[in-house]
């Protein structure tokens, strides 16, 4: 009895233990809800307990594949490549490949205007918080009719370009690795992050 | 006199000829009466010919593939522009969008897929980089859940002749199947300075948002089922984040790419655009949960109604969670009542609303405002603006209404005499 009383105590610790230790990454149910209320989460817990701890499934990425396709540019340069971009050899280029949907000078349309002229309207200029996004943007979606198609060195000239078209940069300053995320953006600082939290005040 | 006789002789002819034809005509018409009552032949309906076929002395269609709506009732998208089309609110049942009616947005087209050419690369702080094919994603513990997906640029007015798809047609909902991503990442492991992920789309546009990964984790789906068949196209074949609640423009389609990173990416869709201008000249990023809001879908634009009872009909929603309440006015906001919600009421969800009016046949305007789970209530046009500094921009989910005339005719409410 006592034998049998010592095994239900071991198991009786092993499933508090296993229940007070659920995986941090299960889905908790919605708080809140009433009993008897359905959701699509019902059960889900201890379905869970079903699972092994590692599924396994997939392939192994390496490093080259990821290298591939690891394209985008952050605002402290992560993802920049090696390369030097000149607003002068950014004309021509943007002449040729961009200045048809923005507009010989960057705001005339027909598509998004880039550079701030008197309407207001938004611009990389008065809007965009980030320099590094326009290397990111043009390398990723433009042009239009052939996105990607720009090589590494045709989109830093672009971004000096762009830059200097917008008064940021003066035309023969050099658009690096280095120097792009040190680009200060004149709309940077009125970026706030999302204040809504929901409740009874409007915002 | 004798001419006369001819005369009157001729008439008689004439009518003698007439009954004939007309006996003619009624022995036929009869004839094929009895005919198609009594003979086995089966008699095509013919919808496109004048003749009212009744349906029950006829055999109907053979059996299909693939089914189709009835030619007497078949919505259309409402097509904005070449990038997005909107989903026709006022001529759906219930809360489920049917697949092919989903709002689209897309930023450079559709992509074409094969979903055998496909994988899915999730790498960055995470142990194990993985491939995914969609065979793969299949394999998974799958969890199929019911929301909607609104884009935050949801929000027309400017003319009383529209319609509530018109208006905020750019919501549309489906059950959507896939695998949660914390199912995959728990498998991967996650490393501790991960806080965000970066979701990039295989079209023309690389489409990517970055996302916080704390609630990336909670309910995010990388989904391949929509409604019960394979994703669309639109909807983004052959996998797409689904984040319930999330702003539309995160939940990457045609998904090829998740990289958990410590830092927003801070991409062009996360910048210049999907940010708002709000007040003291600041500019809000980031505004990812898509807040409560409701719309009357009947009556409305161009409906005509007619006096007496009728049900007025709407959906609601909230990216917060459950929908608590939706007060309807009949009266234009004088007095507000309370409207039944269709259960079960899910969590990120349309929500159907019914209220039955009786209509008295007096000019008047009709309104609907939605109050979610956590106390937020719909805001009107006025308040927005108040709050905001600003009369437009991404996330304005006023309360709208309908203007109901004399007639009966149905106009959209001016948003900014609500």
């Amino acid at each position: 009895m006592t034998k049998h009383g010592a095994v239900y105590f071991v198991i009786g610790i092993a499933l508090i233990l296993l229940i007070c230790c659920d995986a941090a990454d299960k889905v908790e149910p919605s708080a809140g809800r009433r009993q008897g209320e359905t959701d699509w989460s019902d059960g889900l817990v201890t379905y869970q307990e079903t699972w092994p701890d590692k599924f396994g499934i997939g392939r192994h990425a390496d490093k080259s594949f990821i290298a591939k396709w690891d394209i985008d540019v952050r605002p402290d340069g992560k993802g920049l490549p090696d390369g030097e971009g000149s607003a002068k050899n950014g004309a021509v280029i943007y002449r040729q490949k961009c200045a048809s949907c923005h507009g010989a000078n960057g705001y005339e349309g027909p598509e998004d205007k880039l550079v701030t002229d008197s309407t207001g309207s938004n611009t990389i200029g008065n809007y965009w918080p980030y320099a590094t996004t326009i290397f990111d943007y043009v390398r990723r979606s433009m042009p239009f009719n052939a996105p990607g198609s720009l090589t590494d060195q045709e989109v830093y000239d672009i971004t000096a370009y762009l830059l200097y078209l917008n008064g940021i940069i003066k035309e023969e300053y050099k658009i690096t690795a280095t120097t792009l995320p040190q680009i200060e953006m004149p709309a940077k600082k009125r970026y706030i992050s999302d204040d809504r939290r929901g409740g009874p005040e409007v915002r | 006199m004798s001419e006369g006789k001819e005369y009157l002789k001729e008439i008689r002819l004439l009518v003698r000829w007439l009954a004939v034809t007309v006996a003619i005509f009624l022995a036929l018409a009869v004839g094929l009466v009895i005919y198609q009552h009594t003979s086995n032949h089966v008699v095509e309906p013919d919808f496109d010919s004048k003749i009212t076929v009744d349906p029950s002395k006829v055999q109907g269609k053979p059996s299909s593939e693939v089914g189709y709506r009835s030619k007497f009732d078949s919505p259309k998208r409402i097509a904005t522009y070449a990038t997005a089309s909107r989903t026709p609110l006022e001529d759906l049942q219930g809360t489920i969008t049917p697949s092919d009616l989903h709002f689209e947005r897309h930023h450079a087209g559709i992509p074409e897929i094969n979903p055998e050419q496909h994988e899915l690369l999730i790498h960055g702080l995470v142990e194990k980089p993985i491939r995914l094919k969609l065979s793969d994603l299949k394999k998974y513990p799958s969890v199929s859940r019911i929301c909607f997906i609104e884009c935050s640029g949801n929000f027309r007015y400017g003319k009383r002749e529209m319609t509530p798809g018109e208006v905020c047609g750019l919501t549309s909902q489906s059950e959507w199947t896939g695998v949660l991503l914390s199912t995959i990442l728990r498998d991967l492991g996650v490393k501790p300075e991960a806080k965000w992920l970066l979701a990039e789309g295989a079209d023309g546009a690389l489409m990517a948002r970055s996302v916080p990964l704390q609630e990336a984790l909670t309910e995010a789906i990388i989904a391949y089922g929509q409604n019960g068949e394979a994703i669309r196209p639109q909807q983004g074949y052959p996998m797409r984040l689904v984040i319930p609640g999330f702003e539309g423009n995160t939940q990457i389609k045609w998904l090829r790419r998740i990289e958990v990173t410590d830092k927003p990416v801070m991409t062009r869709e996360e910048t210049s655009k999907y940010t708002e201008k709000v007040k003291d000249g600041k500019i809000r990023m980031f505004s990812l949960v898509m807040d409560a809001r409701s719309i009357i879908t009947y009556p409305a634009y161009p409906k005509k109604i007619e006096k007496g009872w009728q049900e007025l009909r709407g959906i609601a929603w909230s990216g917060r969670g459950k929908v608590a309440k939706v007060l309807v006015s009949t009266d234009n906001g004088k007095t507000w009542k309370e409207a039944h919600l269709q259960g079960p009421v899910l969590e990120k969800a349309h929500t159907a609303f019914k209220f039955m009016w009786n209509w008295d046949g007096k000019p008047t305007r009709v309104l609907s405002k939605a109050i979610d789970e956590t106390g937020y209530v719909q805001p009107t046009y006025n308040q927005l603006v108040r709050a905001r500094e600003s009369k437009a921009g991404y996330h304005f989910n006023p309360v709208v209404g309908w203007d109901i005339e004399k007639t009966g005719e149905v106009y959209l409410a001016d948003v900014e005499g609500i």
